[in-house]
């Protein structure tokens, strides 16, 4: 781990996150309905922030494109419950494989030909936009209407719930999720070779590692997850639409987090979307109510400027300076 | 058949155009390997000047055509200079964040000043048409084309013929020999992205007679400007501009055939398929 060194860190971090996720655990009975869904959201950007890091921050491919991923995992799940009556959760694994499978494809296209850096930002983006025209075009899929999920009462089977409390902890469940496995990829042999791979791609293909299906599998396991917040997205809005989950817009927003907070650390994209995310409906909220679309986009712009120009390490690694109590040198 | 000889014809018209925008993409690339991300926002931003030097003071496009390119200049001249001058090291997907960002901020305030709908400038000429045979031309889109294969050669004998061109095509090929013989490489740089953000501002002007816009139309802008250039080959003048009139025809022929909104799918699927087979334009040997 990056972020945390040092003994007294080592002792601190543990406390830290306990500390922190039992106030989490316990927000929703002393925080009012509108803070609870700003934690939701705070949490469903964290998530997809956390996927994203997998691919774009640990292995360094950054992609355009991940609204991909989330969209086939919105739309998956929606339609085998509308369609099918399967329960969302597992609709949310079968959204998850799917989105995996595409990941393997546009990997295995993009690193097969050596699409790097600034390509893969293209491609990836490409790619998107495609599934995006293509379900506004789908009118089986809702086309530009969008589907709307049927609300058939609360129930845990369905994921369907009255109220905010119980998507809260939904969302918070799968944060801890992606971050426990986060961590495990981190200190694994897989993870490692990711971050070889992100520092010098030829010379780590030099000293053996089989950079192709490394990539690869940061590529689907990115897109699985991504896959499943697809599927808490349509069932917490109970509406999808292709400009909202497939759109480039929505990519900015899932990689904004980590670049923001850190990328390539555990905790970047959590730090990120904790800052963000707040930022970002504050701004929607009252822009809006003034009529000024797009404002909060003018913010993200000269956030992601200012971030580039001056803590191109994103701000996580500051903050954990700050709880190491480091204050020498 | 006339179907399809009027798309090629339509789309070799439009291909100039487009042929314009990416040399300004390509330049950028060739001199400083930035890819600006922000290419199509600078385009439709040129295309509101245009439009309000045309509706409030009646200026005619063509004629606002080097006010445009001026403004242009100053807003990539600052943009080299204050933002990408300030990262020439860090990573390129760093860099091209970083444009990302630029472009969000364009794009955005766009939309706040003019809101989303799209708006088409009425000029006298706007609808005008040249028959020639079974075949019909519109005169904007004529004109169009013309003005830009004259701008475009103007620009190439700039780089060529002029000593402060020859000063930019040495930074482009060494960096450090630039350096080393005394060049202000930075100066260089500015001057270089506002040059290519000039050929931008100069084709808003040209297409604004007879392409609507709106601030949404930035992204496939940015992205046809990417194929031409991808198709060209970065940094290839002559591969970038029959890249233009190659995709323009391709676009035209696909709109015969394809109905007009699966257009774009096409555009993305051949974006892909010209990144994945030749990453290094159509005009180069094969290597590496």
């Amino acid at each position: 781990m990056r972020a945390f060194t040092g003994e007294r860190a080592a002792r601190r971090g543990p406390m830290l996150v306990g500390g922190a996720l039992l106030l989490l655990l316990a927000a929703p009975l002393y925080l009012g309905s509108y803070w609870t869904s700003t934690l939701i959201l705070v949490f469903f950007y964290a998530y997809t922030g956390q996927c994203w890091n997998i691919l774009g921050g640990y292995a360094g491919q950054v992609s355009l494109g991940h609204a991909a991923f989330l969209g086939i995992g919105a739309y998956t799940s929606t339609a085998l419950f509308m369609f099918a009556g399967l329960t969302p959760w597992l609709g949310m694994l079968a959204g998850g494989v799917l989105a995996a499978l595409l990941g393997l494809c546009i990997g295995f296209v993009s690193f097969r030909f050596h699409i790097r850096g600034a390509y893969f930002i293209l491609i990836t983006l490409a790619f998107a936009e495609i599934f995006h025209l293509l379900a506004l075009h789908l009118e089986s899929l809702g086309g530009a209407q969008g589907l709307f999920v049927p609300f058939t009462g609360a129930s845990w089977a369905k994921m369907q719930f009255k109220g905010n409390t119980n998507y809260y902890y939904v969302a918070l469940a799968l944060l801890v999720v992606i971050t426990l496995v986060a961590r495990a990829l981190e200190r694994s042999k897989l993870g490692l070779y990711l971050v070889a791979i992100r520092e010098d791609e030829d010379a780590s293909r030099a000293l053996g590692v089989n950079t192709m299906r490394c990539k690869l599998a940061a590529t689907a396991i990115s897109a699985f997850f991504t896959a499943l917040a697809g599927a808490f997205y349509s069932n917490y809005f109970f509406y999808i639409h292709p400009d909202e989950v497939l759109d480039v817009e929505l990519s900015v927003d899932i990689l904004l987090r980590p670049i923001v907070g850190g990328a390539g650390t555990l905790f970047g994209p959590i730090v990120g979307s904790f800052i963000l995310t707040p930022l970002a409906e504050l701004s929607r909220a009252y822009f809006s109510k003034e009529g000024l679309i797009g404002t909060h986009l003018i913010i993200y712009g000269l956030l992601l400027i200012a971030v580039v120009l001056f803590f191109p390490r994103g701000v996580a690694p500051y903050l954990a300076r700050l709880v190491a109590g480091k204050r020498t040198s | 058949m006339t179907l399809y000889v009027q798309a090629i014809l339509n789309g070799i018209l439009v291909g100039g155009v487009y042929g314009l925008v990416a040399i300004g993409l390509s330049l950028i690339f060739g001199v400083m390997k930035i890819i600006n991300f922000a290419h199509g926002e600078m385009l439709v931003l040129a295309m509101y000047l245009s439009f309000f030097l045309f509706t409030l003071l009646g200026i005619d496009p063509y004629m606002s055509l080097f006010v445009c390119a001026v403004a242009a200049f100053i807003l990539g001249y600052g943009v080299q200079r204050f933002l990408v001058n300030r990262i020439l090291h860090v990573p390129e997907e760093m860099q091209v964040l970083l444009m990302l960002g630029v472009a969000l901020v364009l794009q955005n305030a766009t939309l706040v000043a003019w809101g989303p709908n799209f708006r088409a400038a009425q000029t006298r000429y706007s609808l005008s048409t040249v028959w020639l045979g079974p075949l019909v031309m519109d005169v904007p889109r004529l004109v169009a084309f013309v003005l830009a294969l004259a701008l475009a050669l103007l620009l190439y004998l700039f780089l060529r013929r002029t000593e402060l061109g020859t000063t930019i095509r040495a930074a482009a090929d060494n960096r450090d020999g630039a350096v080393l013989i005394g060049l202000d490489v930075r100066r260089i740089y500015a001057f270089s992205f506002g040059l290519g953000a000039a050929c931008v501002g100069a084709a808003g002007s040209i297409i604004l007679p007879f392409l609507p816009m709106s601030p949404y139309s930035a992204l496939s802008f940015t992205l046809t400007s990417f194929i031409v250039v991808i198709l060209g080959g970065m940094g290839s003048f002559l591969g970038v501009l029959v890249g233009g009139l190659f995709v323009g025809v391709a676009e035209n022929l696909g709109a015969v055939v394809l109905t007009s909104s699966s257009k774009y799918i096409f555009s993305y699927a051949l974006l892909i398929l010209v990144m994945v087979l030749r990453p290094q334009g159509i005009f180069r040997g094969r290597s590496g």
